[in-house]
């Protein structure tokens, strides 16, 4: 039986959400890390279903992309996120209350 | 398309200079570097060269690439302080380069692919940069921020890709544009909230209220250099896609988005004019005006008519060379005073009469007083405003403004007309060039605007 693009889209649209609650709700760096990996692959599922059902590749090309990139970002995220981790002792964002105004 | 080819092997060549060791040659290279792409950049004016359907190296991306490359040489001199550490020398220059190279991929691309990777070249090397001084928990903090946003608003970004490229079956910007033509404007669902969630995004990298909150932790975290180069060269890039996108290939679906952004327009004029009022931190303050001047912007992108291109082009020119003078003074101030309230700059007159000039035709220009480059710039965006029939945006704008005057005004009265014991500050030759030259520029631009403005 043929699943319909709409259960993908479905599927990538509630994954989406997830992440985005999570980096808007959680206060772990690293969970927060974690969630904009799901938005992100989120975006990836959702593409990749979007090429096999128009039987185009180019979406499939633009998933390497993200993960490229993704793993790029991450890289920095963890390695700024040693350098708070050494000034302050914590992962929890509640510590990064520095900057006001 | 020359350009991103020579600052890329600039870039490549400063992380050379760590292994076979011209550190020191480095500075010079780089200015010569940057002039002789600047110039080599102008070849490309009126080719109109396609590049495999990714990049579309147009009049447009030759203007605000030129844009991009002559502040980003100003900057590079005001920045010689940051430059001086010997320890990421290196890698400060190549990190500024490869984020100039993501700016040029974002004012020239016409595929949704190269918006992304443009986007993500520029703002990976900014968050490492916003939280280069190590040991201080306050850039710490600004990077750390500046990266759980930027992500959260790329994720955005490419959900609304995702889903254009759903309905369209192409990244491609003509053919999105030719899927709205054939649909007459009335897109389907799903395309229509593909393009709210990029509209998202975008207001998110050109920090438009309600998606500001980012800016001013991360400029005032930031080192002083970082945050100018974040005011200028960075905003400068997101305004140019930020047009590309909207102002021409989604301008067919105009009713989607145009009220929302007029929503956006008024709350960023009012919100960061408002809010700068409030600040003591200097560094804070202008942060809040650049979220403002980001509010002016958005209204030529509302007007959506001829003068868009152009007017856009003018203001962001006059307000970076006003940003790069006045976080340079500020920066200068700031170290040698060890605060930046107001305060900081009572008699700066009286002591540094080169600085305190410079300071008041920045801020003059950013409050947009003739004759100034600012007050065109904003005549020429108020016009094309008016001219597409928003009265009441241009109204709004035009109280904003007034509000602006207060607290840049502020400052200038500090520097005349107040006292203080302090000594003067010591300037190297290098900022009193640059000061000179930030005078000039802005003079001459106030003089001259048809010049800039008849380009696109």
């Amino acid at each position: 039986m043929q699943i319909s693009i709409n259960w993908y889209l479905l599927l990538s649209a509630v994954l989406f959400t997830i992440g985005v609650l999570g980096v808007l709700f959680r206060r772990n760096a690293i969970i927060i890390f974690m969630s904009i990996e799901l938005m992100l692959n989120a975006v990836n599922l959702l593409l990749v279903a979007f090429s096999s059902y128009l039987s185009d590749s180019k979406g499939q090309v633009f998933v390497f992309f993200i993960m490229a990139v993704a793993a790029a970002e991450v890289a920095v995220g963890l390695a700024i996120l040693m350098s708070v981790y050494r000034n302050s002792k914590s992962t929890d964002i509640n510590s990064l209350n520095k900057l006001k105004g | 398309m020359t350009a991103l080819i020579l600052l890329s092997a600039l870039g490549v060549i400063a992380l050379l200079a760590e292994i076979f060791s011209f550190k020191k040659l480095l500075y010079p290279v780089v200015i010569l570097g940057l002039i002789t792409t600047f110039v080599l950049n102008l070849v490309d004016w009126n080719t109109d060269k396609l590049w495999y359907g990714m990049m579309r190296y147009d009049n447009f991306a030759v203007a605000f690439s030129s844009v991009l490359i002559g502040i980003t040489t100003l900057w590079f001199i005001m920045a010689e302080n940051f430059f001086k550490e010997e320890s990421s020398l290196t890698d400060h220059f190549a990190l500024i380069l490869f984020a100039l190279v993501g700016g040029i991929v974002m004012v020239s691309y016409t595929n949704m692919t190269m918006l992304f990777l443009g986007i993500e070249i520029l703002s990976i090397p900014m968050y490492v940069l916003a939280a280069s001084k190590k040991e201080d928990v306050s850039s710490n903090e600004a990077g750390f921020k500046y990266l759980i946003l930027g992500a959260f608003s790329t994720g955005f970004l490419l959900f609304g890709i995702a889903l254009i490229y759903g309905s369209t079956a192409s990244f491609d910007l003509p053919v999105i544009a030719d899927f709205i033509t054939s649909h007459n404007g009335a897109v389907p669902g799903m395309f229509y909230i593909g393009i709210l969630l990029i509209l998202v995004a975008m207001v998110f990298k050109v920090s438009a209220v309600p998606f500001h909150f980012w800016a001013p932790d991360v400029y005032q975290g930031a080192p002083t250099s970082v945050t100018a180069f974040m005011a200028t060269i960075v905003k400068t890039a997101a305004f140019a896609a930020f047009l590309r996108l909207f102002a021409s290939t989604f301008a067919g679906a105009g009713s989607v988005w145009i009220d929302v952004l007029w929503v956006i327009a008024a709350l960023t004029l009012l919100v960061g004019n408002i809010t700068a009022v409030v600040q003591t931190s200097t560094k804070r303050m202008l942060a809040y005006s650049s979220i403002a001047h980001a509010g002016y912007m958005l209204l030529a992108l509302i007007a959506l008519n001829s003068f868009t291109q152009s007017s856009v082009l003018f203001y962001s020119l006059a307000y970076s060379i006003g940003s790069i003078a006045s976080f340079g003074v500020l920066g200068i101030v700031a170290t040698s005073r060890g605060n930046d309230t107001t305060d900081a700059f009572n008699g700066l007159a009286k002591t540094n009469p080169l600085l305190a000039v410079a300071m008041t035709v920045a801020l003059l220009s950013l409050a947009g007083i003739p004759p100034t480059a600012g007050f065109f710039a904003k005549y020429y965006i108020f016009t094309a405003a008016f001219a597409s029939g928003y009265g009441w945006l241009v109204l709004i704008a035009i109280l904003a403004s007034l509000i602006g005057v207060y607290y840049y005004f502020r400052i200038i009265i500090a520097m005349f007309f107040k006292e203080s014991t302090e000594a003067a500050i010591e300037v190297t030759a290098n900022h009193k060039l640059l000061f000179i030259l930030t005078i000039v520029l802005t003079i001459a631009l106030g003089l001259f605007p048809d010049f800039i403005i008849r380009l696109l």
